[in-house]
């Protein structure tokens, strides 16, 4: 969908990251944790682009200025990192943006006798904090393990928790949680069978998790970053490769249509 | 008062309004439907395709610049047969003209596309890629240079009997020879320009942005260019041109009228609104109620210098 929402807050909840709330048709209630949304952060030519964001939330509210009346909003967790990440900043309540979404492809739950692994740092946490919410919702066993390079970068454990989510923090310097990479705390936890892992951050975080699925031979999906255009599937500028890519038999795919979360099975992580 | 008349036709292909979508910008229509009417546009023209699919080139592929982007996707399509056998069915069945942007390789490669596009329903056209500056072999020779430009479209011209539109390079010192010999060869109609060759460099790590290190520059920041080469190119050959480049509304697109186009194409702005196509052929039609003009072929070629 295309649609003009209005931004209902906008809160700096540690330094250069931001949480905002949007109002959303209702229609929007059916996207899935890991969809995404690109915003105009201005009718200006310069930043010319949308930018692409996970869902932090979607869900409802009782709204004043409607009334009381029940409406639909979608949150996102941003970091702010460049010159439309400033301006989405700046905004305040009352201020409308053009939003396409929900985009891409999700995250597929799987059984709910599995035990559910969510692994994250900064603002990769934001699509999975929607997905601890559905999944704790389904009545699953849910953990989130929450890396970053310092206490800054991790963001809304006390949100996970409320949800009954079992966190694991580790810093890469020890200024909250254990110090250490988030892989090593992951690892510890797990076994064979009966978990499922999904995770979204860095890349470098992204690949090392990958990787540690594949040796314990537990499913995992990630969800990927790339440069988008147009979030559509069109512009072919957001691929990245597939397992069995090579030059001769070339397999790329389109982060936003057929990602951004994939079966880390499928892709080149070289 | 009326509404105005906003049919135009070119090469023989008519079309309820001027505004069209640009090849590489439009994926195979189907991307856009959730968006937009896609039997509100004049024309949809589909994404380069060359006779085997293509993979296009390593990442990143895209950044934007002020007032534009950059890409190097390197032409990445299905290629000629995915495209008849699964992307044309849905197409042909859209009340709207499609054109069908192809690419060679080689000389060869050119002809024989358009020998396989030939006689198919639901092919409006074929737009001829000459100008793609991504591609290593090809392109770029075809379209730099005035003799080899001529020989692409003698070849084509013989392997099809569709409207045949050449679609030329700004990357060049003279589009007006450019466009002379692609009349000459036998071209029924003109689009331009092609994307811009350009840079962008990340300072930090001293390396170029995208894996290509060079690519095509569209958007807003090459109108004023695409704007040029239309009315000089407009002023010197009889055929009817299609102006392309940086089109963001209603005026951009009835400017490159007045500068000599008979159609426009609209391309990085649908990345920016799905709908734009859609939106821009209203803006036209808005403007030409507010200022009294019968019909939008009215200002073809009616800038006043
Ligand atoms: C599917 C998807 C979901 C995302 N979800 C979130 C989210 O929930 N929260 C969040 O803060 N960010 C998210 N991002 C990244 C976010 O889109 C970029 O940080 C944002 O576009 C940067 O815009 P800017 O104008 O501020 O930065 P720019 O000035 O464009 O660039 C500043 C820096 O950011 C990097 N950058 C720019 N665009 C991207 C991009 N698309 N992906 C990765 N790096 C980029 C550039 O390399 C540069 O170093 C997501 C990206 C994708 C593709
Ligand atoms: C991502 C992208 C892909 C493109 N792919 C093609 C292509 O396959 N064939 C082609 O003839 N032009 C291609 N173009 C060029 C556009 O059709 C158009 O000529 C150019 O972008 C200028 O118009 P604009 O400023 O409105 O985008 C591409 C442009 C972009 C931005
Ligand atoms: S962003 Fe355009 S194809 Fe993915």
């Amino acid at each position: 969908m295309q649609f003009k929402s209005m931004v209902v807050s906008n809160v700096e909840l540690s330094p250069g990251y931001f949480r905002m709330r949007m109002t959303a048709p209702l229609d929007l209630l059916g996207a899935l944790p890991g969809q995404f949304l690109m915003l105009k952060v201005s009718d200006a030519i310069d930043p010319l682009l949308r930018r692409p964001f996970g869902f932090f939330d979607v869900g409802t509210f009782s709204a004043e200025y409607a009334g009381g009346g029940t409406q639909c909003y979608c949150e996102i967790l941003y970091k702010v990192v460049g010159k439309g990440t400033r301006k989405l900043a700046a905004l305040h309540h009352g201020d409308l943006l053009d939003l396409l979404a929900p985009l891409g492809k999700g995250f597929d739950p799987g059984p709910g006798c599995e035990e559910k692994l969510l692994v994250g740092g900064g603002v990769g946490l934001a699509p999975l904090y929607y997905l601890a919410k559905v999944l704790v919702a389904r009545g699953d066993k849910v953990r989130l393990f929450a890396g970053g390079r310092n206490r800054d970068d991790i963001l809304c454990i006390t949100e996970f928790e409320r949800l009954g989510v079992e966190s694991y923090v580790s810093t890469d310097d020890g200024t909250l949680g254990e110090s250490g990479l988030v892989t090593q705390v992951l690892e510890r936890h797990l076994r064979a069978s009966g978990m499922r892992i999904f995770a979204c951050g860095p890349t470098p975080m992204l690949k090392a998790v990958a990787v540690m699925a594949k040796k314990h031979a537990v499913p995992c999906q990630v969800s990927m970053e790339a440069y988008m255009a147009c979030g559509v599937g069109a512009c072919l500028g957001c691929v990245m490769k597939g397992a069995n890519h090579s030059e001769e038999t070339p397999d790329y795919r389109c982060v936003c249509k057929d990602g951004p979360v994939f079966d880390s099975f499928e892709l080149q992580w070289s | 008062m009326q509404k105005p008349d906003m049919t135009v036709e070119v090469a023989g292909i008519k079309m309820r309004n001027p505004v069209m979508t640009a090849s590489g910008t439009f994926g195979y229509g189907a991307e856009f439907a959730d968006y937009l009417n896609l039997e509100s546009i004049g024309a949809m023209i589909t994404k380069g395709l060359s006779l085997k699919p293509k993979a296009g080139n390593p990442t990143p592929r895209i950044v934007e610049t002020p007032g534009g982007m950059l890409n190097a996707i390197g032409l990445q399509n299905v290629g000629v047969d995915a495209f008849i056998a699964q992307k044309l069915p849905y197409l042909a069945k859209v009340d709207t003209p499609v054109i069908v942007n192809v690419y060679g390789n080689t000389l060869e490669e050119y002809g024989e596309v358009a020998a396989r596009l030939d006689g198919l329903g639901g092919v409006a056209g074929i737009e001829v890629n000459i100008s793609c500056p991504n591609v290593k072999q090809g392109g770029i020779v075809f379209g730099t240079d005035p003799q080899a430009a001529a020989e692409v479209v003698r070849l084509v011209r013989k392997s099809t009997s569709k409207p045949l539109i050449v679609k030329l390079s700004p990357n060049v010192t003279d589009v007006v020879s450019m466009a002379r010999a692609c009349a000459d060869a036998g071209a029924d109609a003109l689009s331009l320009i092609n994307t811009l060759t350009g840079m962008a460099i990340d300072l930090d790590r001293r390396r170029p942005i995208l894996a290509n290190v060079t690519g095509g520059l569209s958007g807003p920041a090459i109108k004023p260019v695409a704007l040029r080469m239309v009315w000089q190119v407009a002023k010197s050959v009889q055929l009817p041109i299609i102006g392309i480049g940086g089109i963001m509304n209603g005026r951009d697109a009835l400017e490159f009228m007045l500068a000599g186009a008979s159609a426009v194409e609209v391309g990085t702005a649908s990345f920016l609104d799905p709908s734009a196509a859609q939106t821009i052929a209203r803006e036209m039609e808005q403007y030409l109620i507010d200022n009294g003009i019968a019909s939008v072929a009215s200002l073809i070629g009616a800038l006043e210098v």
